[in-house]
């Protein structure tokens, strides 16, 4: 054997893969280059807004705590409006995800149209949703409560008929076994195995709601949010500040919350 | 024989007490709700039954004469949650890497870390839009910003918990036989991360396109800013149009990434 034919290592993947990494990964750098330059987001770009954005970010300080008082209700509001929409949701995802459970709903007809159903819910944004309320009731809190009910709905439904597949069935067949009927099944062995997660998953999906609530003032669906678009169309930046912080202080606090009565539940 | 039930478990008093505290507690939250939101039914329905024939058939009856603009707008809001993506993808290697207990042997950094990613996790996409809009102007530069910082905190998060799992033996033995620190994170470290961190990636990019089509609703360009000219224009054809645009891409975009971070993991 030669030795000086092998000078370096071999490589540790063969010439195929080493190929099919590198045109993946000349793809990706390519898209990327023409996604910068259709946006207008390349590094130079990005150098020449540096100085504007510190200019502009200093008249948003200091925020103008003031303020604080007129936009409590507002605030009210926003989390009344997470907490009816969660609720809400909350009941109407035990129908839907049992129907879309295929350990519960042997129909494999119902239960494909169903997972259809909830996955083309989800693709809808909350604030399309919102929009499309607003056209209908007129602006108020009523379209966004909808909005995020049906928003909400999608996911909830989803991670709990994931949940209910994943239970175990040994309990329900030794209840039918024993002559159990099915609301007998679903109370004393569905349930206690599902609850627990149903309240995390419930929780996690308040937490949505808050952020996504805070948001859908934009659009005039209720909440903080029709009060920080009109302090920003009359250019009043350090008002819109506080509504900000106030904004990241409250789903700070809620994530804080809801994740320590989660960790303690499941 | 008589059948008898068994007899119930029995609860212990502190048990007890909680489920009343939290029965408690629910019950105010829901009468401080109810009796707070003032929700005008009669309008409400006035209008709904008014506006139904407005919008709701017109949503099904999409315009198709602005195919091209709506394709062209979708276009964009892909570019803008690629580039945004990808920036963020990048930027949040070394806050993870920061964030993870197993990485950065300082206590303080670690917990600066984790305390700046869930800064950047509470604030919605659309607050930051509208802080980046005032900074560069209307445009989808200030999308691009957006999506960026704001999945940053999400993908920092998910690297420094895939970080802390790996598994320490390899570097351990590495350290043993004297590797030393930049041998150590190329050859012990990143190839145990790489799948997983490219699989968070993927599914940011599908978060995030899902996030950039509402972006344009504050002026930080992509299909949003359709919506928002729609709502204005009550052109509810259009609006139908937009929706099922979205409606199709991010179901494709979705069924992409699951199956590719399903060969990587």
């Amino acid at each position: 054997m030669k030795l000086e034919e092998q000078k370096s290592a071999p490589s540790l993947l063969p010439a195929k893969t080493k190929a099919r990494i590198s045109v993946i990964f000349a793809a990706v750098i390519g898209f990327y280059i023409l996604s910068t330059v259709k946006t207008g987001a390349t590094i130079g770009d990005l150098l020449d807004g540096i100085p504007n954005m510190g200019r502009v970010i200093v008249k948003f300080f200091p925020p103008n705590f003031n303020v604080f008082v007129h936009i409590i209700e507002p605030l009210a509001v926003t989390i009344q409006m997470a907490i009816i929409a969660t609720t809400v949701a909350a009941f109407l995802c035990i129908p839907l995800s049992l129907l879309a459970a295929q350990n519960v709903t042997s129909n494999k007809f119902v239960y494909t149209f169903v997972r259809s159903f909830l996955n083309i819910l989800r693709t809808i944004p909350d604030l399309v949703l919102a929009v499309i309320f607003v056209g209908l009731f007129g602006i108020g809190v009523l379209p966004g409560i909808l909005a995020l009910i049906i928003f909400s709905l999608g996911i909830l439904a989803k991670l709990i008929s994931e949940t209910i597949e994943s239970v175990d069935m040994n309990p329900m067949e030794a209840m039918s076994a024993s002559g159990a009927n099915t609301l007998q099944k679903i109370s004393f062995a569905l349930i206690p195995q599902v609850l627990p997660q149903f309240v995390s998953f419930v929780l996690y999906v308040f937490e949505i709601n808050i952020r996504a609530s805070v948001v859908l003032g934009l659009v005039g669906a209720g909440g903080i949010g029709i009060v920080l678009s009109q302090q920003l169309k009359f250019y009043n930046y350090p008002n819109a500040m506080l509504i900000i912080l106030v904004i990241f202080v409250l789903v700070v606090v809620i994530e804080y919350i809801s994740t320590k009565i989660r960790e303690a539940i499941v | 024989m008589e059948l008898v039930l068994p007899p119930k478990k029995k609860r212990s008093g502190l048990k007890t007490l909680r489920n009343w505290g939290i029965f408690l507690f629910l019950t105010v939250m829901y009468i401080w709700t109810f009796t707070g939101i003032d929700i005008d039914w009669g309008r409400a329905f006035e209008r709904m039954i008014n506006n139904f024939q407005r919008v709701i058939p017109k949503l099904f009856n999409p315009e198709w004469a602005s195919i091209g603009k709506v394709w062209t707008a979708m276009v964009e809001t892909l570019y803008i949650a690629f580039a945004g993506s990808l920036m963020a993808a990048i930027i949040a290697i070394p806050l993870g890497f920061m964030a993870a207990q197993n990485m950065t042997k300082s206590k303080v950094l670690t917990t600066f870390g984790k305390w700046v990613l869930s800064g950047i996790r509470a604030f919605p996409d659309l607050i930051l839009a509208i802080l980046f809009v005032v900074a560069v102007g209307p445009n989808p530069f200030a999308g691009v910003l957006a999506i960026a910082i704001g999945s940053t905190g999400m993908l920092g998060k998910l690297y420094s918990e895939v970080l802390e799992s790996i598994d320490m033996n390899i570097v351990e033995a590495m350290e043993a036989s004297g590797a030393n620190k930049v041998q150590i994170l190329f050859h012990g470290v990143i190839p145990q991360i790489i799948p997983e961190f490219l699989s968070y990636a993927i599914y940011r990019f599908e978060i995030d396109v899902r996030a950039s089509t509402i972006l344009g609703i504050v002026g930080a360009g992509g299909i949003g800013t359709l919506i928002q000219f729609a709502q204005m224009n009550r052109n509810w054809e259009e609006m139908g149009l937009i929706l099922l645009v979205i409606v199709v891409v991010v179901t494709i975009i979705d069924f992409l990434s699951a199956s590719i971070r399903k060969r990587i993991v």
